[in-house]
């Protein structure tokens, strides 16, 4: 089995009141916080930042592991809080525009501060984090609160001095990307050429160059001339991690499509279409709403893609556009309620897939605050749960079952008596190590490995 | 290979709506309870399939009425009440429900979807028959066609915009069809909010719809150029870009344009 998680929990708490200087490992909070809507680890897994519905960017940092327990290994708390993006109206369609945050993506950090992107349904934002940790003091023409000297009282000249002060992180917005998008963006990523990121909306991707936000390039555009033809939206899309003239973007449809920005300037034609044909078998009337990618990423190395639509999730070759290689069921028992779950609209919903860092598990959530992991080498899958009861500080998760009917063990949850409400939407890996985050509704999970993981 | 795929919908639709399944998707659809009152037996496929096609239209009015659809949704429910339709069309059941004496279900059915209708229809009022003969042409054309294929086909409104008389129009309340195909059209062109009248002509090289004009007023006003050439471009020749020249006479087209309406 892959990992028997987890020897620590960290829930950690986002309540409004706390801001810069997060609290040591605090646990649940009492102030209800909002609907998280995205997470995400940075390039070395120091930071892990969430979106809220609220428009507001969590932001914690993993402690450094201390010396007096060798055997824990930092937690996760509390770096930042800012309001990333505020309620706006359209006044020319009389709607409001979501404060929500839908995807936040790290930059690659090139100097002592990070940046971060994150977008709201029509406007993206780049954020610059630094830390402040001295301050000068000793100015001539200043006193200590501010106010300016009698100068007939200075007889002499000192030079400022820095003297350590308590550590404040400071966020500001650096560029603001607005007015690229006519429908609502659902996702962003940036460029392994760390200059330019794209955004799509349901229609249209544009590419923007970091530097610059009064113009951006439109690479592909699916809007039909008459909008009463359209049948196909896009639902994801990211840059290839090597390739900085690849990317991918996904349908609702099911299909996927490799782009490269060489072979022509605006990116309707695909260089490759990733389709597997439909199973005739399963037809039936909501096969093709089943089959809508609902997230789409590339593996580490960048020969995969791993997608997922509403039962299962895929991990395609890009070299093999007839099918996926793998394909592993998240919940199939659901496949015989996919009446009630039109009804009450679930099976709308769209879930986030994961790969760990070294490519060989992916993880996906699903209902019930439940999660799933595959091991790609050793074939075998785990379905573990996100919920207060379950997970005990430094306590070892349990897996859980669904059974559908026949024997029915101890501790089994049978289908009709999942909680759809309790949806896994979002889930993040750390890039290198066995540390996930997981967003339950309001609540943040985070699992880490034990640490002597001889699994691997 | 229709018949298979019949029976295979069949049992599938029998294993959702049988153990009580039924009931979570039917409670809402009081139009439907007065169906299955006297039914004690599993529901008829067609029936099913008639709910289905129901549940989905109130869906997409629901959506419809609220602030901000979401797109993806909302095309997806659509595709999956063409393909019902499709379905419906290629069984002749379309013709058969709507021309029974036991019309009662059907004149519920129609007026729960009127009444849900009604705001949206005084606006689109001119667009009904147009959009009501497009729909026919195309599913005549599909009618020898695989239903899998249909799929997407069906979808591609290909027809002019004439009136098109057809045994579909003589032989159906065109109310129905009339107001499932404004269902239909009214997602897609309220998202848009065109505007039928003589800026139309205007704009016929570019999209005209309100919203695109917004981005391009905005556009204008921060000097968005590269991103409004883009969208010209787009417009003008999907697959290849555009020529300088051709993109440049469309912005001064557009500029007059745009220089008269904000002015004004």
């Amino acid at each position: 089995m892959i990992l028997i998680v987890s020897a620590k929990l960290g829930t950690a708490s986002r309540d409004k009141g706390t801001a810069a200087q997060g609290g040591k490992g605090s646990f649940i909070s009492a102030i209800p916080s909002d609907i998280i809507s995205t997470v995400e680890f940075n390039h070395t897994g120091e930071l892990l930042a969430t979106g809220d519905k609220g428009g507001r960017v969590v932001i914690f940092q993993r402690e450094p592991e201390s010396k007096n327990e060798p055997y824990s290994q930092g937690e996760y708390n509390v770096y930042s809080t800012f309001q990333s993006h505020e309620p706006e109206f359209d006044y020319l369609k009389s709607l409001e525009i979501e404060e929500k945050i839908n995807k936040i993506k790290w930059l690659p950090q090139q100097n002592a501060a990070h940046s971060l992107l994150s977008t709201n349904d029509k406007t993206i934002k780049l954020w610059k984090i630094t830390e402040r940790d001295k301050r000068p003091e000793g100015y001539n023409l200043k006193d200590e609160e501010g106010k300016l000297k009698d100068l007939s009282t200075v007889t002499s000249l000192q030079v400022p001095v820095l003297k350590p002060m308590d550590l404040m992180v400071e966020v500001t917005p650096r560029r603001i990307f607005a007015n690229g998008h006519t429908y609502h963006v659902n996702s962003i990523s940036v460029n392994s050429d760390c200059e330019t990121y794209m955004s799509a909306d349901d229609l249209r991707i544009n590419l923007w160059h970091l530097a610059i936000t009064d113009r951006s390039f439109n690479i592909v555009d699916i809007k039909p001339a008459n909008m009463e033809d359209l049948t196909e939206v896009i639902t994801a899309s990211e840059f290839h991690p090597h390739h900085c003239n690849l990317f991918v973007y996904s349908s609702s449809k099911g299909s996927l499509r490799l782009c490269d920005m060489r072979a022509s300037a605006l990116c309707d034609k695909h260089s490759k279409l990733y389709e597997e044909p439909e199973d005739p078998s399963n037809r039936s009337f909501f096969s093709e709403i089943i089959s809508s990618v609902s997230d789409v990423k590339f593996s580490h190395s960048g020969r995969y893609m791993l997608t997922r639509d509403y039962l299962t999730v895929k991990v395609w070759d890009l070299n093999m556009e007839t099918k996926p290689v793998e394909t592993y069921q998240v919940h199939d028992y659901l496949r015989s309620k996919l009446c009630s779950l039109y009804e009450n609209d679930c099976i709308f919903d769209k879930f986030e897939c994961a790969w760990n860092g070294s490519d060989s598990v992916i993880m996906t959530g699903a209902y019930n605050n439940f999660f799933r992991m595959f091991d790609r080498n050793t074939k075998r899958d785990v379905t573990l749960e996100a919920s207060r009861e379950s997970s005990k500080p430094r306590a070892i998760l349990k897996p859980r079952r669904v059974c559908v009917g026949g024997k029915r063990r101890k501790d089994d949850i049978s289908v009709d008596s999942l909680d759809f409400t309790k949806k896994i939407l979002h889930t993040a890996w750390h890039p290198t190590e066995n540390i996930i985050a997981i967003a339950a509704t309001n609540n943040l999970y985070i699992f880490q490995d034990k640490v002597n993981s001889e699994m691997h | 290979m229709g018949e298979e795929e019949g029976l295979h919908q069949t049992q599938l639709l029998d294993t959702m709506f049988v153990r009580g399944l039924k009931r979570k998707c039917f409670d809402g659809e009081e139009d439907i309870e007065g169906t299955l009152a006297g039914i004690k037996a599993i529901p008829s496929y067609n029936l099913q399939r008639q709910s289905l096609l129901d549940m989905s239209l109130v869906k997409l009015q629901l959506c419809h009425m609220l602030v901000e659809p979401n797109l993806c949704r909302s095309v997806l429910i659509a595709n999956t009440v063409r393909q019902i339709q499709e379905e419906m069309t290629q069984d002749g059941t379309w013709q058969m429900i709507n021309t029974q004496s036991t019309g009662q279900t059907s004149l519920d059915r129609l007026v729960s979807t009127d009444i849900l209708c009604r705001s949206s229809r005084e606006q689109a009022e001119g667009k009904q028959v147009p959009g009501y003969s497009n729909f026919n042409k195309d599913f005549e054309d599909d009618q020898t066609q695989d239903s899998s294929e249909t799929m997407s086909t069906a979808s591609s409104v290909q027809a002019p915009r004439n009136l098109q008389s057809n045994v579909w129009e003589m032989e159906n309340p065109q109310e129905n069809r009339g107001n499932f195909q404004k269902s239909l059209d009214q997602i897609f062109e309220t998202l848009e909010n065109k505007s039928p009248n003589s800026v139309e002509d205007l704009f016929s090289e570019v999209d005209n719809s309100y919203y695109d004009l917004d981005t391009m007023l905005t556009g204008m006003m921060s000097n968005t150029k590269m991103g409004h050439c883009d969208g010209l471009e787009t417009f003008s020749s999907p697959t290849t870009t555009t020529s300088n020249s051709n993109c440049k006479s469309d912005l001064n087209e557009l500029d007059h344009i745009v220089e008269i309406l904000v002015e004004s």
